[in-house]
């Protein structure tokens, strides 16, 4: 242990803790903005800045080590009139719309102007970063460089955490860029849009791509709206409105989206439900039929560009089944068209996600018919959030909604597939009952839960032994899939997710960090355990979806509607 | 003024990659007495030393060497700095191309001495005609097994490869360095943890100058004590200086620690040329800018003095009264802000900011609020910069404000406005 003053307060605390740390373990909140509590730390925006007694030049308190006997001081004079500079240099090269902005109010850089009271003229002329053009070719990921701040938050996660490495950084000094190499636009890049950068950025260089203008113009246009919420929306958007991490709103959500005029709300559990149908019969078929294994699922839509991309060779290990989404989005203008009797042109399909790339995945040409889309528009929770509050309703009072028919309300197994392991346990508990024709006793594998980046597991299915690797984060789904292409890879089936923590982590939710995270991945474990139906195979809705439509799992008309191809698109690495 | 030629002991008298040559002058007499003693003692004896870093920021070596000797690691590294990419400094250059031979001879030391058995040259992109010579100088010592496996007989195995540099100034800082080695940008890593303890492929990693390692051979052969005996108590030994600008003899010349800065210019350097002494840049581009009544003046690593005087990298450029200062300075301000990595605010903003200010000065424009508020920039930069770069970035600028104070006092002014 060791011993230290800062700002006069001695304050113990473990040999190695940052000054950042040990200023808040004695109750103080250094400022930051290169700082991110999941990212390696980066010491280069310089606005944590301390001073240390016998120091020539400041300490930044993200980096530098407590020494025994130091004292720090944290709003010393010195201290003050570094950060004044630092801020003002910051903002003599930034963009001043704040006003126009999608991170107003959000935004970590206009909090700290704030609370440092930044109310002075900026003594150097202001200049714009880059060329002033917005980049809005990618579907999942806007960005504006011009109010980038230099801090590598975006360029930390998209290579350290998820590499992809679409962002890099370019040229230097002033002319400093972070985004992609060779000032392409970011649909040209290996971008996965996973979004994970949204969520790094403090600032608003990097944002949703925005779509709710769409949604609005199409909520009067006389077409019949139908919305359908992920697993994940529920656990995270109180949280966007204000609410504790973690606060469950299902029937809220549904209320706010009728009051917005969606004229039907289903709930995506449904179609999760759909997938571990497919999915299980998918896999059991490949085991029994000696079809490419190990099998890894293909919900996440970030995960399978990043498949397609990286590793092309893995193509036939992805379960053919669309995500979720896309199976609703099937059966929305199929199954529900022809029991609403009406044209799929005349319906017109939203969902609410937690991830930006499902934006990507809503438009790729597999996912639909004849002409039309199967979903038309993808918002995110940060977008229906922002609709809510655009529409004035008030999120905390409403009265809960329930989901439309014919669909109904998901399982458990459903439920869960908002967190890391999910999609793997709802899977288990079907394929369990399938395999062995008996009860499943215990339905918690909790073994697969939890946030280790990679989790292994080895079941018993009726005698044939079963081993399960899930992945969550795409530099933890890299290691896998490392040994997969090597076939090395001691697994039958492999669930992977692109985003940390899975679902509840994906870049369109608010802003989180781990904290936030394991709140949210509480809360999806509290709902699976609430509901009555817990298993896929039991919901009622499944059931009389395959009785009428469908006839059974991996049918002729369950390949047309539910299943998918992939694309090689590793040309853009080679 | 007779030179003391220690670094440059072989330079220009010998083939530079004959080994045979090179032994006749005593080379690898230092790698000898090294592996005749324990790794400790030949710490103990660079401690005993007193040598300090010729790069610039003047680490004791021996402190150095034994902090990454107390490391445990798989690997450890000897890096040598060979980025010589300060201006008006041509030093490693010289010692390179003369007696490359020498340089793996102390490679090699600083290997047994810590526990490496790699080491790496990065070389300064701008000088590719020296890969051939060291190239050449590795294959004639491994052939004459001096490098590579089981050295001598002594069991210890030492090998040294080339890295060619990015081109960027700040890869001659050695966390830049590192990270260029490892194929990522030139940027520095924020320090501790300092290489000795995490540096190249985070294994505990030496870095030291060209010039620091070429005393190293002739410490051992000539002992702690001699070396001491030579420059001034606290910086001991000699030291390679780059003369040039306007003086009549221009050149790589190498004193003993303390020489006179006048003596430098007026009698090695034979004097001015083309005018009256204006001003000296002392170190390098990051150095301070002296006027013509600072040059009595001792030259050692630190001599912070009256005038705030530090060695730096050993280059001494020599102003006329032909310059106008604002113009040199604004020129080794324009250098920064082309060469700042953008990494950390200070440096990517604060430079271009600095040279702007300078330039509105300069033009008559200026008013004494920008006199101030570049004063205070300067300071934050010095204070809150990430690396030496941005940290001495401003020195030039500050120096030629304090030491040419009139000349800014009067454009200000408006008095006069020669340009």
């Amino acid at each position: 242990m060791v011993t230290l003053t800062i700002d006069g307060q001695s304050v113990t605390v473990k040999d190695g803790t940052t000054l950042l740390d040990a200023a808040s373990a004695a109750g103080i909140r250094v400022p930051t903005l290169c700082f991110h509590p999941d990212q390696k730390v980066k010491a280069n925006c310089r606005i944590c800045v301390v001073e240390v007694e016998g120091m020539k030049t400041l300490a930044p308190a993200c980096s530098t080590p407590v020494r025994e006997g130091m004292e720090v001081r944290t709003i010393s004079q010195k201290v003050r009139m570094a950060r004044k500079n630092i801020l003002e240099l910051i903002f003599a090269h930034h963009s001043k719309d704040c006003l126009q902005c999608d991170k107003n109010g959000t935004c970590e850089l206009q909090a700290i102007a704030e609370e440092m009271h930044f109310d002075y003229a900026v003594r150097y002329p202001v200049e714009i970063k880059g060329d002033g053009k917005k980049d809005l070719s990618s579907p999942s990921v806007t960005r504006d460089v011009s109010k980038c701040i230099d801090c590598n938050r975006c360029f930390s996660v998209c290579n350290d955490v998820q590499t992809v490495c679409a962002l890099s950084r370019s040229k230097r000094g002033y002319q400093t860029l972070v985004g992609p190499a060779f000032g392409k636009e970011l649909a040209e890049t290996v971008c996965i849009g996973c979004g994970q950068c949204v969520q790094a950025c403090p600032v608003g260089a990097l944002t949703v791509h925005d779509d709710r203008d769409e949604v609005w113009s199409m909520l009067d246009s006389g077409k019949e709206v139908v919305v359908q919420i992920a697993p994940a929306v529920r656990v995270t958007l109180a949280e966007a409105l204000g609410e504790d991490p973690g606060v469950i709103s299902t029937g809220r959500v549904i209320t706010a989206l009728r009051r917005l005029g969606f004229d039907k709300v289903f709930d995506t559990d449904f179609s999760a439900d759909l997938t571990i149908m497919e999915e299980g019969t998918e896999f059991l078929n490949r085991l029994k039929n000696g079809g490419a294994l190990p099998m890894i699922t293909s919900c996440s839509p970030g995960w399978i560009k990043f498949c397609e991309t990286f590793y092309p060779e893995c193509l036939p290990h992805l379960s053919t089944c669309k995500s979720p989404q896309g199976m609703f989005g099937a059966v929305i203008k199929t199954y529900y068209a022809e029991y609403a009797a009406k044209d799929p042109e005349d319906i017109y399909s939203v969902s609410v996600m937690p991830c930006t790339a499902k934006k990507f995945e809503a438009k790729r040409p597999e996912m639909g018919r004849d002409g039309y889309r199967d979903i038309d528009a993808v918002l995110t929770v940060q977008e229906l959030a922002k609709m809510i509050r655009y529409a004035g309703i008030d999120f905390g009072a409403l009265r809960e909604g329930t989901f439309d028919e014919p669909f109904g309300t998901g399982s458990g197994a459903g439920e869960i597939f908002g967190s890391t392991g999910g999609v793997m346990e709802a899977a288990l508990r079907t394929v369990y009952e399938v395999v062995t024709g008996k009860t499943l006793e215990n339905l918690d594998f909790t073994v697969v839960r939890g946030f280790d980046g990679v989790k292994e597991a080895a079941f018993d299915l009726g005698g044939k032994k079963v081993r399960v690797a899930v992945a969550h984060g795409l530099g933890n789904a890299r290691k896998v899939m490392d040994a997969v292409r090597a076939g090395e890879a001691a697994y039958d089936f492999i669930e992977i997710m692109a985003c940390p923590g899975g679902c509840i982590g994906g870049g369109g939710n608010p802003i989180r960090n781990w904290k936030k995270l394991s709140r949210r991945m509480e809360a999806v474990y509290r709902l699976d355990k609430a509901l009555p139906i817990r298993k896929s195979h039991e919901n009622p809705a499944v059931q009389r979806i395959y009785r009428d439509y469908l006839t059974e799992p991996n049918s002729e008309r369950c390949h047309e509607l539910l299943h998918t191809s992939y694309v090689d698109r590793s040309d853009i690495v080679k | 003024m007779e030179e003391v030629r220690i670094a440059l002991r072989n330079v220009g008298e010998i083939d530079p990659v004959s080994v045979e040559e090179f032994r006749a002058r005593g080379g690898f007499e230092g790698l000898k007495r090294a592996l005749s003693m324990g790794p400790k003692e030949v710490i103990d004896e660079i401690i005993a030393s007193k040598i300090r870093g010729r790069g610039g920021a003047g680490f004791p070596v021996g402190l150095k060497w034994d902090m990454v000797r107390g490391m445990e690691a798989d690997q450890k590294y000897i890096v040598c700095n060979a980025d010589e990419g300060e201006p008006a400094t041509n030093k490693d250059r010289i010692l390179m191309s003369g007696d490359p031979l020498s340089l793996m001879e102390s490679m090699t030391i600083a290997g047994y001495a810590v526990g490496a058995t790699k080491g790496l040259i990065y070389l300064r992109a701008e000088y590719p005609y020296l890969f051939p010579v060291l190239r050449e100088a590795i294959e004639a010592a491994e052939q004459s097994g001096f490098l590579g496996r089981d050295i001598l007989g002594s069991g210890f195995d030492f090998s040294v490869a080339l890295v060619s540099g990015g081109g960027a100034y700040v890869c001659g800082e050695e966390t830049a360095l590192i990270e260029s080695i490892e194929g990522k940008r030139g940027e520095s890593r924020f320090k501790p943890p300092y290489p000795g303890a995490i540096g190249l492929y985070d294994r505990p990693t030496v870095i030291n100058n060209v010039e620091t390692l070429m005393n190293i051979p002739a410490i051992l052969t000539g002992g702690a004590e001699w070396f001491r005996s030579i420059g001034t108590s606290d910086s001991s030994g000699t030291k390679l200086f780059t003369l040039c600008g306007n003086l009549n003899r221009r050149g790589i010349f190498e004193f003993p620690m303390g020489v006179s800065l006048r003596d430098l210019i007026f009698d090695v350097g034979e004097g001015v040329c083309g005018g009256e002494l204006l001003a000296v840049q002392l170190g390098g581009g990051s150095g301070p800018i002296l006027n013509a009544d600072q040059i009595d003046v001792g030259l050692e690593i630190d001599h912070m003095g009256p005038h705030g005087i530090a060695l730096g990298a050993g280059g001494v450029m020599v102003i006329n009264d032909s310059h106008d200062i604002l113009d040199i300075v604004e020129n080794t301000m324009e250098f920064f802000a082309d060469e700042s990595c953008g990494k950390c605010t200070p440096c990517r903003e604060g430079t271009i900011q600095l040279l702007r200010l300078l330039r509105k000065i300069k033009s008559g424009r200026g008013r004494v609020s920008d006199l101030e508020n570049l004063e205070e920039l300067a300071e934050v930069m010095t204070m809150a910069s990430l690396c030496g770069l941005g940290q001495s970035s401003p020195i030039p600028l500050i120096s030629a404000l304090k030491n040419f104070n009139e000349e800014f006092v009067s454009i200000l002014e408006g008095r006069c406005a020669p340009w």
